[in-house]
C-alpha cells in the first residue's frame, strides 16, 4: 500500500483499499506481430498523480489506449475504478477522462457544442453551469462560441482537456499534455493538474519532460520496449538511484588517492587535478566535513569545489540504456 | 441504454446537416426536380402512360428512390468516416456507449435526413407533375425502411473506406447504375423476357417497385416480396455492423 493511495479518499461507492487503476499481466501484440506491451502490472491509488515515462515507441500510448478502449486488449486484466474495462465497460469508461496525444477536433463546431457533446456522450444530463465552470477553469470561456478551426493549437489542447473533464471523471489520462505547448500554458496545465488532484481526481500522464515528472508526480513508472521496468515513488526513486557528487579542483595534481583517504569512495579525474567524491543521497552528508578535515591534514589544497545531484533525466537514461 | 449519448450523437449529426444544408439538402432536391421537369413534364407528355399511370407521374417514385439511395449512402458514410479521418472517433470509442447506441445515433440521424429529403423531393415534384399516393402509410413505411437500410449500408462503407474516393465508389459505381437499371424510368415488364429475369437480380428493383406500388397500386414484383427484400437487406447490414463492432474492424487495432 503506498502512501498516496491511503491519503486520499476513494470516490463514493468505491470499496476501501480499492485502486483507481489495476493492471494485471497485460500483454499486447499488434497485427503486425509487434509486441507492444509485455506483462504489464500496475496499481495506481486514488488521488495519485502517476507519471509514465519512456522513450518514443515504448508503449505508453498503447497502454493508455487499451485502458480507455481505443485499442483491443491482449491477454490480461484491467480494472478502472474497480470495474473491468471490458466486461463492465460502461461503469469503467464513465469514470475515465482521456486527453489523447494527438490533437483531434472537429472544424466547424463551436467550443461550447463540442464540450457539451462530450458530456452527453459520457451519459451525463445537460448541465450548462458545469460546462461553464470547466470552460472558465481552462480559460476558454471567451472562446465558447468560436469554431474550433479558428483556435490555436494550444487552445485546441485545452478544448480536448475540457472535453475530458466535462463528464466529471474520477481518473484522468493525459497523454503528453505538454507536447507543443508554450511555457505559460504548460505552467497553467500543471496548476490545473494539481488543482484536479486536490479535487480527488486520479491523474495518469505521460511526458518526455522529465523535470515535470520529477516535480509533479507522486510516483513514476518507466516503460521501455513494452516492459514496465520500474515503478517507484518519485522521492524514493531519486534517493535510491540519484547520486551526489562532490568535485574538488586541486591546486597540485595527485598521482594516486592518498592511503589516508582510502575509506572514502574517491576517484581522480582530469590528470589528477580533480578529486571526485561520489555518494548516495541516502548516505548521511556527515562524511563531507570529515573528508575536508582529512584533506586539510594531508595538506591537499583545493581552489574550488562543486557539488551536484544526478537528475531524474540521468537516472532515466541509465535505466533505459541498461535494458537496450 | 445511454440515451444521453444517443441524443448527443444524433444532435451533433443533425447539426452537421444544418451546417451543410446547401450541399446535403438543396442540391439533391434541385437535381431531382430537374429530372421531373425534363423527363416528367416535358418528355413525359409525349410518352405513353405505363400501366394506366401518366409517364411523368410513373417515374416519380423511382427517381425519388434513386436520389434517396445515393444520398443516404453518402450521408451515413461521411457521418462515420469524418470522425475516423479527423481522429475524433477516439472519443466515441472511449465513451461508455455500446455499438448499438453508436449505430442508433449515427444511422438514426442519417435516416432522418433521408426521410426529410424524400418528403421534400415529393413536395417539389408536385409543382411539376400531378400524382397521387394511394397508400400513404405504406409509402412512409417503404421510405423509412429504405432510409434505415441504406444508411446502415452507408455506415458500413464509411467504416470500410480508407480514402475519400472509396467513399464515393459504391454510391456512384454500383448503386447509381443499379437504380438507373432498376426500373426508375420504365416498368421492367417492358423489357425482353431474358432481361426481365436478369433484372430480378438487381435488388433495387424491389425497392422501386414496392415504393411505386404505394403510389399507384401497380408493381413489377409482388409488394410482399419488395417488403421482404428491403427488410432482408436491412437485417444483412445489421449483421455486418454487429460483426464490425465485435471485431473492431477498421476501428481498433
Ligand atoms: N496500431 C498500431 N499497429 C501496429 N503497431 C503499432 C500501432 N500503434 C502503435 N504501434 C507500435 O507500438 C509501439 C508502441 O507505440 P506507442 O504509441 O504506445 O509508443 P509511445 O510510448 O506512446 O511513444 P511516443 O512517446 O512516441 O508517444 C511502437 O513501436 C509503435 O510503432
Ligand atoms: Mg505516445
Amino acid at each position: 500500500m503506498n502512501e498516496a493511495a491511503s491519503e486520499n479518499p476513494a470516490p463514493q461507492g468505491a470499496l476501501p483499499g480499492e485502486r483507481a487503476l489495476v493492471v494485471r499481466n497485460l500483454h499486447k501484440r499488434f497485427a503486425s506481430g509487434l509486441e507492444a506491451l509485455r506483462d504489464i502490472n500496475l496499481d495506481v491509488g486514488y488521488g495519485e498523480i502517476f507519471a509514465l515515462l519512456g522513450p518514443n515507441g515504448a508503449g505508453k500510448t498503447t497502454l493508455i489506449s487499451i485502458i480507455c478502449g481505443l485499442v483491443n486488449p491482449g491477454p490480461g486484466r484491467i480494472l478502472a475504478n474497480g470495474y473491468d474495462v471490458v466486461r463492465q465497460f460502461r461503469q469503467a469508461r464513465a469514470s475515465i477522462g482521456l486527453v489523447p496525444q494527438e490533437l483531434a477536433t472537429d472544424a466547424f463546431v463551436s467550443v461550447w457544442s463540442t464540450v457539451s457533446f462530450s458530456r452527453g456522450l459520457f451519459g451525463k444530463p445537460k448541465n450548462p453551469a458545469y460546462v461553464e465552470k470547466v470552460l472558465r477553469d481552462l480559460s476558454l470561456w471567451d472562446k465558447r462560441d468560436n469554431e474550433l478551426r479558428t483556435l490555436s493549437g494550444g487552445m485546441k489542447r485545452r478544448v480536448m482537456i475540457a472535453k475530458a473533464l466535462v463528464h466529471e471523471p474520477d481518473i484522468l489520462f493525459l497523454d503528453e499534455p505538454t507536447a507543443g505547448v508554450d511555457v505559460e500554458l504548460r505552467r497553467e496545465m500543471w496548476a490545473l493538474v494539481r488543482q484536479l488532484r486536490d479535487q480527488g481526481v486520479t491523474i495518469i500522464l505521460t511526458t518526455h519532460y522529465i523535470e515535470e515528472a520529477e516535480d509533479m508526480a507522486d510516483r513514476i513508472g518507466v516503460i521501455n520496449h513494452g516492459e514496465l521496468v520500474l515503478v517507484e515513488e518519485t522521492r524514493t526513486l531519486m534517493d535510491k538511484l540519484g547520486r551526489r557528487e562532490l568535485r574538488l579542483h586541486l591546486h597540485q595534481p595527485l598521482n594516486a588517492v592518498p592511503a589516508a583517504l582510502e575509506r572514502f569512495p574517491l576517484t581522480l579525474e582530469g590528470n589528477g587535478h580533480e578529486l571526485v567524491y561520489t555518494y548516495d543521497t541516502q548516505q548521511a552528508d556527515g562524511d563531507i566535513p570529515e573528508l575536508l578535515r582529512r584533506l586539510d591534514e594531508q595538506g591537499i589544497e583545493f581552489r574550488d569545489l562543486h557539488s551536484s545531484q544526478s537528475s531524474l533525466e540521468e537516472i532515466f537514461v541509465n535505466l533505459v540504456k541498461k535494458r537496450t | 441504454m445511454n440515451f444521453y449519448a444517443i441524443g448527443a450523437i444524433y444532435r451533433a449529426e443533425m447539426a452537421r446537416t444544418g451546417r451543410t444544408l446547401l450541399q446535403s439538402v438543396a442540391s439533391p432536391v434541385i437535381s431531382t426536380a430537374l429530372y421531373f421537369v425534363v423527363f416528367g413534364a416535358v418528355i413525359g407528355q409525349r410518352m405513353e402512360s405505363i400501366a394506366g399511370v401518366d409517364y411523368g407521374a410513373f417515374i416519380i417514385p423511382g427517381l425519388a428512390m434513386m436520389t434517396l439511395l445515393t444520398q443516404s449512402l453518402t450521408n451515413a458514410a461521411f457521418g462515420i468516416y469524418m470522425p475516423r479521418f479527423l481522429g475524433t472517433i477516439y472519443e466515441v470509442l472511449a465513451a461508455p456507449v455500446s455499438s448499438l447506441e453508436i449505430v442508433i445515433g449515427y444511422v438514426g440521424a442519417a435516416a432522418t435526413k433521408t426521410v426529410i429529403l424524400g418528403l421534400l423531393i415529393m413536395i417539389t415534384a408536385r409543382f411539376f407533375v400531378d400524382y397521387q399516393i394511394d397508400h400513404p402509410f405504406w409509402m412512409m413505411g417503404f421510405l423509412i425502411l429504405t432510409a434505415v437500410a441504406f444508411s446502415l449500408f452507408g455506415f458500413i462503407i464509411g467504416i470500410w473506406a480508407e480514402g475519400f474516393e472509396q467513399l464515393q465508389l459504391i454510391p456512384l459505381l454500383i448503386v447509381m447504375p443499379l437504380a438507373f437499371l432498376g426500373g426508375s424510368f420504365y416498368s421492367i415488364k417492358m423489357l425482353p423476357e431474358f432481361w426481365q429475369t436478369v433484372t430480378l437480380f438487381n435488388p433495387v428493383v424491389y425497392l422501386i417497385s414496392g415504393f411505386r406500388w404505394s403510389f399507384y397500386s401497380t408493381a413489377d414484383v409482388p409488394v410482399g416480396l419488395s417488403l421482404a427484400m428491403t427488410a432482408g437487406f436491412l437485417v444483412l447490414c445489421l449483421l455486418v455492423v454487429s460483426w464490425i463492432f465485435r471485431s473492431g474492424y477498421r476501428l481498433k487495432s
